[in-house]
């Protein structure tokens, strides 16, 4: 961890502790409030509750001109993405691409070229559907390791976030509440329910809260699509395509069209907010990242329409592609953030009950 | 265009002055002399809002009746108010809370540290400046023009009105006359010289505690001109804040509330009041008065290590020091009679089992001059903790001279087209001392009866 971001965002939080006129707006002040001395676990805690909704910034009498130039956003992001960049494993990915856009389109382009040469040189091994351009088996020989191992990295990544900020012996109620919390990103509601201040000043709006609730949702709904059709191919011997009225379909269409579109409504909204109230240097690959998922759940529902088309084995290369890129890059991406803030959120609930 | 009424000044009772006189049809022109970072004078600074109320009411629990609260402000001026306008104030509090919700603030219920204020002051989710921007966005949907750097210089008194009004803006004196003028423009505290004036040379060490946009000249201006005051000019809300503060704008940050766990010293490292003589939100008030009675106007705060977690910390770490000695290096005082006084001190100290931090504990010194009344521990305990204090200066109670109406006078009458509202005018409420949330209390009261009034003359 960098001991400068640390020491800036303590500075600002022990200016908060004096004032706690922002007690009421997230998780972040009531928690700041609970210690008379912030240890650098407690400033990463705090750090990886932040869900920058800006509430306090634009209600704080001490940002800028003043002379104690407050910016708790800014200051928490900055940690928070130290913090991602600190744990992860291997940690040097990790440094490329939070701060890089670029870095995460060459790696979706490489995807996409992986895709493309697997597809040629292994090509089908006489399938149907999809599976008449690429095989099944070299589908799950390609997908299987890509998918467990962004978990084992993260597995290891938030057991070192958990030791740092001191976690205790995990409880179902404290998981509990976090997944309520996250289940309506309660922290983005403002406090008073009428929003954060994100792409217009101090306007309070749901607007991020409801993009991110889109993708959040997409994103599960095109999991469990996933995921069913994983057990109906091994379970039920019901290998793809399928039709519409069946649960990968049911799941997969809503949730690329949540995904796609709540994508597309969080770049936009993050083009309109002011970027010198987050970690500036991340705002390239948070952009990028979003870019990727969206590209994803837009190439999953072009497959959809065009995959009885001649474009259907382009396509495929160009969706397989940046998926793979997506699941390798997640521990290393802002996609981890889904991970801290959850175990954050179950770290301060059990904080709370003691 | 030409507007109907306006509004000098760009805080609370600003905001609702103008928003008031903007639902009654009139146009308004707000002239905020800040620039919009800073807009909002000292309301940007504020946390609360005292209420009466019947039952509980948004943040507010229990009761707070029309007497009590009389009875709280009695007991703060020493009966020096308007017992009217007083009234006024507290009765009108409660149809206040919920129009303030309808123009966009939202409370929170009482924070952390503040318990004893959940019945009688609602919490500002986010704090006033969070207030002041729920105020513009308000007023500018119900098309209100507001300036930025509008500094008005003159208010011209014809007979019984304003004529016009001259400001500079964008490096340009302008010249204006509308129907009515609202002045919401404060006190005039973060004029140094005319703190001198009032106070005598001490003023210089004062620090001020909110806006440095508060100069008074506006104020000033009208007093000139004959326009009839209130108040003394070397009244004021001032308390004992930190040392290191800021000169200005240093805020809630800046006070210290270990006063009454610790011993306090002048420069010579001599007590000079009872620290323990009430609980800390109902005496915090008066030690801004005895730290400028003091030489150089500051006093310096002693703890030890066991009571360093019994307060809210002050944004500055406190000095830190092994023995008394050392501390008083560290702070400048003469190390040898720090130690004496400390020693005079803990001998007094009697039996300390009953004590209790947050209740008038009555553990008291025996044979002391000042004594310490209650919350009386020896200063023993290693590390030793030390705080300077000085007078920190919220704002002044000189200033314009209102009737129910909010409208000023002359020596002959009423001036047809002139109200104030907020700390401009507080002084007619305010003789001396504070009550926590009032000054937003009058601001918000006033400030809708002036807009009321304005739009009415105008129509």
């Amino acid at each position: 961890m960098q001991a400068d971001l640390i020491q800036e965002a303590r500075r600002q939080a022990e200016i908060c502790h004096a004032c706690r006129y922002c007690e009421g707006y997230c998780s972040v002040f009531p928690a700041l409030h609970r210690e008379r001395f912030l240890t650098d676990g407690d400033i990463t805690q705090l750090a990886n509750l932040c869900h920058n909704c800006r509430g306090c910034y634009y209600a704080c009498q001490y940002t800028a001109p003043h002379e104690f130039d407050l910016n708790l956003p800014k200051a928490l992001a900055e940690v928070r993405r130290n913090s991602w960049e600190s744990y992860a494993w291997p940690a040097p990915v990790a440094r490329k691409f939070h701060t890089h856009g670029g870095a995460i389109a060459i790696a979706s382009v490489l995807g996409f070229a992986a895709m493309f040469l697997a597809i040629r040189l292994i090509g089908s091994a006489g399938g149907d559907g999809f599976y008449a351009a690429f095989s099944h088996g070299a589908m799950v020989a390609i997908f299987l390791p890509a998918f467990f191992f962004p978990l084992a990295s993260l597995a290891i990544s938030l057991k070192k976030y958990w030791s740092s900020v001191g976690g205790t012996r995990i409880d179902l109620k404290s998981v509990a509440r976090a997944f309520g919390m996250a289940a309506e990103m309660r922290d983005l509601s403002g406090g008073h329910g009428d929003g954060c201040n994100f792409e217009e000043e101090d306007r309070f709006s749901h607007a991020r809260r409801h993009a991110h609730q889109a993708i959040l949702y997409g994103f599960l709904l095109c999991f469990a699509s996933t995921s069913a059709g994983t057990l109906m191919h091994y379970f039920l011997d019901m290998p793809a395509p399928y039709p519409l009225w069946s649960l990968p379909k049911l799941f997969g269409i809503p949730g690329g069209v949540l995904l796609t579109g709540g994508c597309a409504w969080m770049m936009s909204l993050k083009l309109r907010s002011d970027r010198t109230l987050g970690d500036g240097n991340a705002w390239g690959g948070d952009f990028g990242f979003i870019a990727l998922l969206g590209f994803v759940a837009l190439s999953g529902l072009a497959l959809y329409v065009l995959g009885s088309t001649a474009a259907m084995p382009l396509l495929l290369a160009l969706h397989l592609g940046s998926v793979l890129s997506f699941f390798l890059l997640t521990p290393f991406t802002k996609m981890a953030h889904g991970f801290y803030r959850l175990t954050a959120l179950i770290r301060d609930a059990q904080q709370k009950q003691a | 265009m030409a507007h109907d009424v306006v509004v000098i000044g760009g805080g609370n009772a600003a905001l609702c002055a103008a928003m008031t006189a903007a639902e009654a049809g009139a146009s308004v022109l707000i002239l905020e002399t800040a620039p919009k970072a800073y807009r909002g004078g000292n309301s940007r600074h504020t946390r609360n809002f005292r209420c009466m109320h019947k039952g509980p009411l948004g943040p507010l629990v229990d009761d707070y009746s029309e007497d009590e609260y009389l009875a709280d402000l009695m007991k703060v001026t020493a009966g020096k108010t308007d017992g009217d306008l007083a009234r006024l104030a507290i009765r009108s509090s409660e149809e206040c809370l919920p129009w303030m919700q309808d123009h966009g603030v939202h409370f929170q219920p009482s924070l952390s540290g503040t318990l004893s204020l959940a019945r009688t002051n609602a919490f500002f989710m986010g704090g006033g400046k969070s207030l002041v921007n729920a105020y513009y966005r308000t007023a500018a949907k119900l098309g209100i023009d507001v300036l930025y750097e509008a500094q008005v210089t003159h208010l011209e008194l014809a007979g019984d009105q304003i004529a016009w009004i001259d400001y500079s803006h964008g490096g340009e004196i302008h010249r204006i006359t509308p129907k009515a003028v609202v002045v919401a423009s404060g006190g005039f505290q973060a004029d140094t010289e005319w703190l001198t004036r009032a106070w005598g040379p001490a003023a210089k060490n004062f620090l001020i505690r909110g806006t440095p946009y508060n100069r008074g000249v506006v104020l000033a201006d009208l007093l000139d001109q004959g326009v009839q005051s209130v108040g003394d000019a070397d009244q004021c809300h001032a308390v004992a804040i930190d040392g290191r503060a800021p000169k200005f704008d240093g805020g809630i940050v800046t006070r210290l509330d270990c006063v009454p766990f610790s011993i306090v010293v002048n420069k010579n490292a001599e007590r000079f009041y009872d620290e323990g003589e009430d609980v800390w939100p109902k005496r915090y008030a008066i030690w801004g008065r005895l730290v400028a009675a003091q030489p150089d106007q500051v006093g310096y705060v002693i703890i030890d290590a066991k009571s360093l977690n019994l307060f809210m910390p002050s944004v500055f770490p406190p000095l830190k020091a092994d023995t008394i000695e050392d501390l008083a290096r560290q702070m400048g005082l003469p190390a040898d009679r720090l130690r004496s006084t400390v020693d005079d001190f803990n001998a007094a100290c009697g039996d300390q089992t009953g004590f209790h931090p947050t209740e008038l504990d009555g553990v008291a010194t025996s044979g002391l001059t000042p004594a310490k009344t209650n919350w009386a521990r020896p200063i023993t305990e290693p590390p030793f903790y030390g705080y300077s204090l000085r007078t920190g200066v919220t704002f002044t109670y000189l200033g314009l001279k209102v009737d129910e109406n909010a409208q000023c006078s002359t020596q002959d009458g009423p001036i047809k087209n002139l109200w104030a509202a907020g700390e401009t005018m507080a002084g007619s409420i305010l003789g001396q001392g504070y009550l926590a949330g009032f000054g937003m209390t009058i601001g918000t009261v006033f400030g809708r009866i002036a807009g009321r009034e304005a739009a009415a003359h105008a129509s």
